[in-house]
């Protein structure tokens, strides 16, 4: 219209107008570096998940094979080293083996050198519109830490995206270790199950949640 | 259609032109490196001209518009609009609004454009405007960054790697030429596709990156990078530090079709550094 206020623009579904794919790239547009995250799994990633975890995981088929879906873990224990287990077990164990991107704190890009190591893991900063395009635009699988309920409740209910709740559990561990150290940081060689639930449309999320 | 494009002694301006002369519809093109809004307005009136496409971020220039009755403007803004944030989205989209202050002087200029622009489309409904916000441009000699860019090394802040969005000066006149030939009001980020890390520019231009900025204070990168012969807005430090991504679906889905990539366009300056390299003639040792 014209003399209408300019940004306020129609909402096309824009979603036929993505980039496309650069197969010489090895780096994606939002920085995560194929080789960093091959050179990282190489070296750490690989060992945890079958040595140090021995990682046992449930109900991967839940997590669809095509399209986005929010991945929300319950956060206790150790964050890093969940998300890291939970990502590899989707993209081992399940069929179609898809990336997760884990939607991170919103201060970590701002550190130098963690944030930016951070970013070529495929850590994204979970921004509402940072969400909203992985899953709605690009159907990506995001993980969040479920810190803030109402965060990923809008996130999955504006992109129409299910809500699959994933649950870490470990085991007692394997050799007795110092208990004081921080669970954040730490975690000792213990078997660890990680259990996908049934999806939940975002529509059908309990108000409480 | 009348069509009136400033910074006529620019390679954009005359590359637009060219696009933009014999197309159907178009009666005549005219590019005017008349700086003065003033004067720029008696063109506009003398020579009947319809539709103007301002090249600079220029407040005045855009009000100078109005009073001269243009039915159509295209004003070429910049991405530098959206300023440079931590903790900004990856894609920005049209539809962000700016809260913070302009970091400097060419933030200022853009916003202060904008608006104008913004004020002349709701106080002339029969203008039809078009804000195109442009990412940094390679091949056109516009920015600082593209000094930068002609380093033998690429400077950077030690800890990050910023990611940068860019577009080939051939899309920079392209997307003009969309929006003067087309209906195109409202706001339209031009960028190509593809947000590409430092390290990747910096591997493609096969140049190693120099951690030669101080991660603290943007004072300090900008001395700097003045020593590196740099004029160094403060802008430029924003992209070394944070990067910016913009989305750039809705140019293309109003029918404008990029013709490179972030990724080629970096590749094309590659190719455009060998040839200067081979066409510079020897330097002199000094004495001879």
């Amino acid at each position: 219209m014209p003399g209408a206020d300019l940004r306020r623009q129609s909402q096309d579904d824009l979603r036929d107008h993505l980039p496309g794919l650069e197969p010489e790239r090895e780096v994606t547009d939002w920085g995560r570096s194929e080789r960093a995250a091959r050179a990282l799994d190489r070296a750490l990633l690989e060992f945890l998940y079958s040595r140090w975890f021995r990682v046992q995981v449930a109900g991967v088929e839940n997590v669809p094979a095509t399209g986005g879906a929010l991945l929300v873990s319950d956060g206790t224990g150790s964050l890093v080293y969940d998300a890291a287990m939970i990502a590899r077990a989707v993209t081992r164990e399940h069929p179609r083996g898809r990336a997760v991107h884990l939607a991170t704190d919103r201060h970590f890009s701002g550190v130098p050198g963690l944030g930016m190591l951070m970013a070529k893991l495929g850590a994204v900063s979970a921004h509402p519109e940072n969400l909203h395009r992985l899953l709605w635009d690009e159907g990506e699988l995001v993980l969040l830490f479920a810190a803030e309920a109402s965060a990923f409740r809008d996130a999955a209910a504006r992109a129409q995206a299910p809500v699959i709740a994933v649950e870490v559990r470990r085991g007692p561990p394997i050799l007795p270790m110092a208990g004081r150290l921080p669970p954040r940081w730490f975690a000792p060689p213990a078997p660890t199950t990680i259990t996908f639930a049934a999806p939940v449309e975002p529509g059908r999320l309990p108000a409480g949640s | 259609m009348r069509v009136l494009i400033t910074r006529g002694s620019s390679a954009t301006a005359r590359r637009l032109a060219e696009l933009l002369e014999g197309r159907s519809g178009v009666e005549a093109v005219l590019t005017v490196r008349e700086d003065e809004p003033e004067a720029l307005a008696q063109i506009i009136r003398g020579a009947q001209v319809d539709t103007v496409v301002e090249m600079r971020p220029r407040a005045d220039a855009v009000a100078g518009c109005e009073s001269a009755g243009v039915r159509k403007l295209v004003l070429k803004s910049s991405a530098h609009y959206y300023g440079f944030e931590r903790d900004a989205p990856a894609f920005l989209t049209e539809a962000t609004i700016r809260r913070r202050p302009p970091a400097g002087a060419l933030e200022r200029s853009v916003l202060a454009a904008e608006s104008a622009a913004e004020r002349l489309a709701v106080r002339n409904p029969g203008c039809r405007v078009a804000i195109l916000r442009f990412a940094d441009e390679i091949g056109t000699g516009e920015g600082s960054h593209q000094v930068l860019l002609r380093l033998p090394f690429v400077p950077c802040i030690l800890g990050f790697d910023p990611r940068w969005q860019l577009i080939h000066a051939h899309d920079v006149a392209g997307a003009l030429a969309h929006a003067v030939l087309r209906d195109l009001p409202g706001v339209y980020n031009v960028a190509a596709d593809g947000v590409l890390s430092l390290s990747e520019v910096a591997s493609l231009l096969g140049k190693p990156m120099l951690p030669v900025l101080p991660p603290l204070g943007t004072g300090l990168a900008v001395g700097q990078l003045a020593r590196l012969g740099i004029p160094a807005p403060v802008e430029l430090v924003g992209q070394l530090r944070f990067g910016r991504g913009l989305d750039n679906r809705r140019l293309k889905a109003s029918g404008y079709l990029y013709r490179y990539t972030s990724r080629e366009t970096v590749i094309k300056l590659a190719e455009e550094h060998r040839l200067r390299v081979l066409l510079e003639p020897p330097r002199q040792p000094p004495g001879s």
